[in-house]
């Protein structure tokens, strides 16, 4: 068949006509149809993705009071903003805790409760200048006071990521869960077959400006995510083995919908907060189409020992997708019980209404404006200082 | 006939004592072992569900405690505030019994509240803090 073009795509679903299938979805129809009937029939699939991602904030520009201040420090809900910005802007990251309830309130949860449109308590300081001269303030915001309130999360929607064992003999409690001594449990966080960009591995179709669904919005790709690493060891059908390209997103919190948003705490880690993803990608061509048709058995991620302090873990086994969502891996020789941390589920409910939202003709697909790196050389972080420098 | 559940502590020297056995036996009690961690000369524990007539449910406890056992009835049960639940699965990477799993096809969680032993793991394991214990 030939080459359907973005623009080919986009006229079809404003008349109606898109036949869009969801990841699950497309490997049956691939499997009834064949590569060829399925690539000239299908115009999108969709993929999604609902798991933690620490990574994530929100910019948020308060307006100006009178007389107006020049925000030094910011809080909101007791929970340290970075205002190291003009006057009345900040950033709350989704992992700052609450200086008064500690680790049961942070940054995440002031980010559902404005998305809920519940009012936040706004505190700021400052020196006081010629033309700002008040030195603090304490109001109330919300997302309808507010000038502009929108997420930019520096890393989400992981292409692929370690599952975790802990070989110790105490329990270990990570961002990938409470993990039980002497290997008692592995856990894992994907949407596997489903997964935004196990679905377009080499960014074909997923690029800077490509339009996603985040968090109930119409949001987009702002850049590579941090630690975007697409050097990693890849298998035979070209899908990472491991954590690999990373994106930047952006969205208008004032279009989310907490149902696709959630503060999560994780006991004696942290905060974080689940971001609701999805992603359609154009069928282009039977290439494109053979890549969103991959398979949780054609998945491949390591187990790795959380239990070594380390930054390169020993890896125990490379193990299927399928497998791991099987409920059980055989790990030396036993049978060890497995547990997501991603929500499969939510994923599914994302790519469902991403694909209704196509077919209605109210989510149109996007040319990329430049491609995401294809190579790079991961950096680490050597220590080169001796301690207690800071003063 | 009445289900009850009930944890037993057993004192390191009590361990060898067969008392399921005699709970079946002498008291006519159905016993299902929930848990067991019970290891020669250490203090041990086992979680059992007992089902009987009243008396013999009583007659039966009394003589647990008559062997030197302490007994504890459970009071408490787990509330899943299933409303709030986005079906993540970080609770059942905790869950000893079983109670908490994930359906594989609908990639539900699923909550059997008869092997559930209220040991409260998965009440922090919830990065939502939807489970909770009844007072």
């Amino acid at each position: 068949m030939g080459y359907k073009s973005f623009d080919e795509i986009n006229e079809k679903i404003k008349s109606g006509k898109a036949v869009v299938a969801t990841a699950d979805e497309i490997i049956d129809i691939v499997a009834e149809k064949g590569v060829k009937q399925a690539a000239k029939e299908v115009d999108v699939v969709t993929t999604a993705t609902f798991g933690p991602m620490c990574s994530s904030g929100v910019f948020i520009n308060f307006g100006h009071s009178d007389p107006p201040i020049r925000m030094a420090k910011v809080w909101l809900n007791d929970v340290p903003a970075y205002a190291g910005i003009a006057a009345v802007d900040a950033y709350i990251g989704a992992t700052e805790v609450s200086e008064a309830a500690g680790g049961t309130y942070g940054g995440a949860h002031v980010i559902e409760d404005l998305i809920a449109g519940k009012d936040i308590k706004l505190y700021a300081e400052s020196y006081g200048t010629d033309c700002y001269p008040r030195k603090d303030i304490t109001t109330y915001i919300n997302k309808s006071n507010v000038n502009q309130a929108f997420m930019f999360n520096p890393r989400n929607a992981y292409q692929n990521y370690s599952a975790a064992t802990n070989t110790s003999d105490k329990t270990l409690y990570t961002y990938l869960g409470t993990l039980l001594p002497n290997c008692g449990n592995v856990s894992y966080s994907t949407s596997g077959q489903l997964s935004p960009l196990l679905n377009d591995p080499n960014y074909r179709t997923i690029g800077i400006g490509t339009r996603v669904f985040i968090g109930g919005a119409q949001g987009y790709v702002a850049w590579e995510g941090t630690q975007h690493n697409p050097g990693q060891k890849r298998g035979e059908n070209g899908v990472p083995m491991g954590g690999a390209g990373t994106l930047a997103l952006i969205g208008d919190i004032k279009q989310m919908d907490t149902r696709f948003v959630r503060a999560a705490i994780y006991e004696k880690y942290g905060i974080s907060l689940f971001v609701g993803i999805g992603i359609p990608i154009p069928v282009l061509d039977e290439e494109m189409l053979i890549q969103t048709a991959v398979k949780d058995k054609d998945i491949f991620t390591n187990i790795y020992d959380y239990s070594v302090p380390s930054r390169s873990r020993p890896a125990l086994r490379t193990v299927s997708y399928e497998e791991l969502r099987s409920g059980f891996v055989e790990l030396n020789g036993r049978k060890v019980p497995t547990a997501p941390m991603s929500s499969l589920k939510k994923a599914r409910e994302i790519a469902e209404l991403l694909k209704q939202q196509i077919r209605n003709g109210e989510f149109l697909v996007s040319q990329p404006v430049a491609s995401l790196p294809s190579e790079n050389q991961p950096n680490s972080l050597d220590v080169r200082g001796t301690e207690n420098e800071k003063d | 006939m009445k289900k009850i559940k009930v944890s037993l502590y057993y004192p390191a020297s009590e361990v060898t004592k067969p008392i399921t056995y005699h709970l079946i036996k002498d008291f006519d009690l159905q016993i299902n072992i929930l848990h067991a961690d019970i290891s020669l000369n250490k203090e041990g524990k086992l979680v059992i569900d007992i089902i009987g007539d009243d008396g013999n449910i009583e007659a039966g406890l009394k003589y647990i405690e008559d062997q030197g056992i302490k007994y504890k009835l459970f009071t408490k049960s787990l509330i899943w505030q299933e409303n709030e639940c986005v079906h993540c699965g970080a609770c059942t990477a905790v869950c000893p019994s079983g109670a908490l799993g994930m359906d594989r096809q609908s990639w539900n969680l699923t909550f059997d509240k008869e092997k559930c032993m209220v040991c409260e793991l998965c009440v922090k394991a919830c990065p939502l803090n939807v489970m909770c214990v009844s007072i």
